[in-house]
């Protein structure tokens, strides 16, 4: 079995032979680690990405609008700049790339964003819906397919910071906890910290 | 209270190649670490399976409540054609693993197949680091030939060596399977940085004891003795190291501020130390005089390095002199004034040596720092990219003050180029004027890279984002993130031309082993050295009541 050391050392150095440079193949080695961290087909994806544009090196992107589209979109270029201005794109709320090669590649720069942002990012192509969990781990919902080598369509969407659960169900559980408390009496009350001293002084 | 306000010393001056290629073991040094770390281990040798050749297997282990470290060892025949230091190689004397807890016949049976294959074999996640050694023929064979016949060997021909074995590579840290760091950083034990890498190499130094000594006696049953403790103290373990390390400290920014920072921290401490006991001086002192003897043993053929030694020897005669006429406890803030006579009078040699030297007396100055030593470097890895053109401009200036005044278009200032090597996958420097290969050029020209992107950044709308300047310069990401990582840790970037024509490799390797505890550097060219590591220490059996000062037991 591989490490992840060598994992990132070796998505690194085959990225920059296909092209990238320095920096960004340092992203790529890193990106990949954690897509490998987290089980999902990392080296896959990116040794078929990269025989891919082996003769054809994929044009960078310019600038992150609202809707983004491009004959096809690089998920490394899409995703460095993603991470790059995570800050200024979260007001936009809902993102789309269309035409986006191997789309798992572009997971790691959004689900890093997540943990930047401190809010978890919704990812949708195909049937499948991914949740960005602020880089702790990439929860995924009908990813049927190892590689996808093209969608149509990624939406990236910032969810607001709310529970899972609702009232009612933190006032249970609350209320449970509460038993591990102890009812003060009286005599508690007047022998605890501060007792005896008036504080209108 | 701080009355005098010592300050922390000039990266811009401590980050020369010059200065950190003179840099000595120290307290801080991972060798002794280990053994303060390791004294009250268990240690045991749990297997020795070894012909009357001395080949085969053998197992040793330290242990501790429930936690086990168990060096594998496999010994076998080479043929002396094939004895070769060099990384090309492809057989050795001895092939170790460091397998974290009591590996199973299983898994030894599975290290056999493959920790003597070393690159080319495969281990896994079980185990934390891998090395191999090669005999120093004539001292091995001496110490075998000698006790066979009931004597002791010459200790004289033992001093010049300083060692049964060389190993050639030490790998850690998710090399070749083995466990990434990730894995098992939590463990308290191995908080300071290459404690296993250590561990091991102290293990092999006992392995070539008890080898030595078991071939003696299968050569001679009746007549063979065992090496004299003594004797046997006095030796190490030699280290042959080529250009492998050199990226190393290029590619670990915020490990080698830590490191640089620690060493740092605990002068500007002592500096400011207003009273000195008497103990504490005449304990400086004693570790002084009895390091001096230690100086007269190391010998290089190496004209760069006698030059250095005699750069030392020269000015601790200097220093004697000052010691003994103008420093007394009575004087507040004694060593601050020692400091500052050293750095006034002193070559980078031995003002290195001195700052070393005046950590001994300080145990609880040090031993806090020792924990500092490692680095979470991820948590760094993101660049800022919110931050504006103008952050990064002012960073530049500051932290790259002599970088960016280097004129790169000079032929000598872009002279090197670092690459890998594709038979042995292992870090290279060639002429770029000489050579081919430049084209596939490794990202260690930081200097050059850094003025590159200093010249794009004065040209650049200072308002931008660095995201925005990011979108159109991606060929520099690199050293930008560099850039933001040296304005947080001022000691991790070194502040010269790694790929100029009168680079000498060898001071970037000094520097890590240094850190590392090694003494008697014995460069064989600018771009490969040997060196000793825990000539001195305590044997195994001795750790226990070592004390830390082994490193200047050694005897002639």
């Amino acid at each position: 079995m591989q490490s992840f050391s060598e994992i990132d050392t070796t998505s690194k150095r085959a990225s920059k032979a296909a092209g990238f440079s320095w920096g960004v193949a340092e992203e790529i080695g890193k990106a990949i680690r954690s897509l490998e961290l987290f089980g999902l087909p990392g080296i896959k994806n990116l040794n078929l990405y990269l025989n891919k544009i082996e003769k054809n090196h994929p044009e960078k992107v310019n600038k992150i609008d609202q809707e983004n589209k491009n004959k096809e979109l690089c998920p490394i270029y899409c995703g460095v700049a993603f991470l790059d201005q995570c800050q200024k794109l979260e007001i936009l709320k809902n993102i789309k790339f269309y035409n986006v090669n191997y789309p798992i590649l572009i997971l790691p720069f959004i689900s890093k964003a997540s943990e930047i942002l401190g809010k978890k990012i919704l990812v949708q192509f195909n049937k499948s819906s991914l949740i960005m969990n602020f880089n702790k781990s990439i929860l995924s919902k009908n990813l049927e397919k190892q590689v996808i080598d093209l969608v149509d369509e990624i939406s990236i969407e910032f969810l607001e910071n709310k529970n899972s659960f609702s009232d009612q169900e933190w006032k249970e559980l609350y209320k449970l906890s509460e038993k591990t408390f102890v009812e003060e009496t009286d005599s508690l009350k007047a022998k605890g910290a501060g007792a005896g001293l008036t504080d209108n002084d | 209270m701080n009355k005098l306000n010592i300050k922390f010393r000039d990266p811009n001056e401590i980050m020369k190649l010059s200065r950190l290629g003179s840099f000595h073991q120290s307290k801080l040094s991972f060798l002794r670490s280990f053994i303060r770390e390791f004294k009250d281990w268990d240690y045991k040798k749990n297997a020795f399976n070894l012909d009357e050749r001395g080949y085969g297997t053998a197992i040793y282990s330290f242990s501790k409540n429930q936690r086990n470290y168990s060096l594998v060892c496999f010994a076998q025949h080479i043929n002396p054609d094939e004895r070769s230091d060099r990384v090309i190689a492809t057989k050795w004397d001895a092939a170790f693993v460091l397998h974290d807890g009591i590996p199973t016949k299983e898994d030894i049976k599975r290290l056999k197949e493959n920790v003597p294959k070393q690159e080319v074999g495969r281990v896994s996640c079980k185990e934390l680091t891998l090395s191999r050694a090669n005999k120093s023929v004539r001292a091995f064979d001496h110490v075998v030939d000698s006790l066979s016949m009931g004597k002791q060997p010459d200790k004289k021909l033992l001093n010049k060596v300083g060692y049964l074995y060389r190993t050639t590579a030490v790998y850690g840290s998710g090399k070749f399977g083995l466990a990434d760091r990730f894995r098992i950083k939590d463990r308290k034990e191995i908080y300071g940085p290459f404690r296993l890498e250590m561990m091991l190499v102290y293990l092999v130094r006992q392995f070539t004891f008890d080898q030595v000594n078991h071939i003696a006696k299968s050569k001679n049953p009746d007549k063979a003795i065992e090496l004299d403790s003594n004797i046997a103290r006095n030796l190490g373990i030699g280290n042959s190291t080529g250009l492998g390390m050199a990226p190393f400290i290029v590619n670990h920014p915020t490990l080698l501020h830590n490191w640089i920072y620690c060493r740092e921290k605990a002068l500007k401490e002592i500096r400011s130390l207003e009273e000195v006991d008497i103990n504490e001086l005449n304990f400086f002192k004693e570790c002084l005089i009895k390091s001096k003897v230690s100086i007269n043993s190391w010998i290089t053929d190496s004209r760069y390095q006698n030059s250095k030694i005699n750069s030392l020897k020269n000015g601790l005669i200097k220093f004697d002199k000052f010691l003994k006429n103008e420093c007394s406890i009575k004087q507040k803030y004694l060593w601050n004034k020692i400091y500052t006579w050293a750095e006034n009078n002193l070559e980078n040699e031995c003002l290195e040596y001195i700052v070393s030297m005046m950590m001994e007396p300080y145990d609880d100055i040090i031993e806090p720092l020792i924990n500092n030593m490692s680095s979470e470097e991820e948590e760094y890895f993101t660049i800022p990219t919110h931050k504006k053109v103008s952050d990064l401009k002012k960073i530049l200036e500051n932290n790259y003050k002599s970088i960016i005044k280097i004129d790169f278009n000079a032929k000598d200032n872009n002279f090197n180029f670092w690459f890998i090597s594709k038979n042995k996958e292992e870090p290279r420097v060639a002429s770029r004027y000489e050579e081919h290969g430049a084209e596939l050029e490794q990202p260690l020209a930081i200097a050059r890279d850094i003025k590159k992107l200093y010249e794009k950044i004065i040209k650049e709308q200072q308002t931008n984002t660095i995201a925005e300047f990011l979108l159109k310069n991606d060929e520099v990401r690199h050293v930008v993130r560099r850039a933001f990582i040296v304005d947080q840790f001022p000691y991790s970037e070194i502040q010269d031309n790694t790929i100029g024509a009168s680079l000498v490799p060898i001071d970037m390797l000094r520097l890590k082993l240094s850190f590392f505890g090694a003494v008697k550097f014995d460069p064989r060219s600018d771009k490969w050295l040997r060196i000793n590591m825990y000539q001195g220490a305590p044997l195994s059996h001795e750790m226990k009541t070592s004390n830390d000062t082994w490193v200047y037991n050694v005897v002639n």
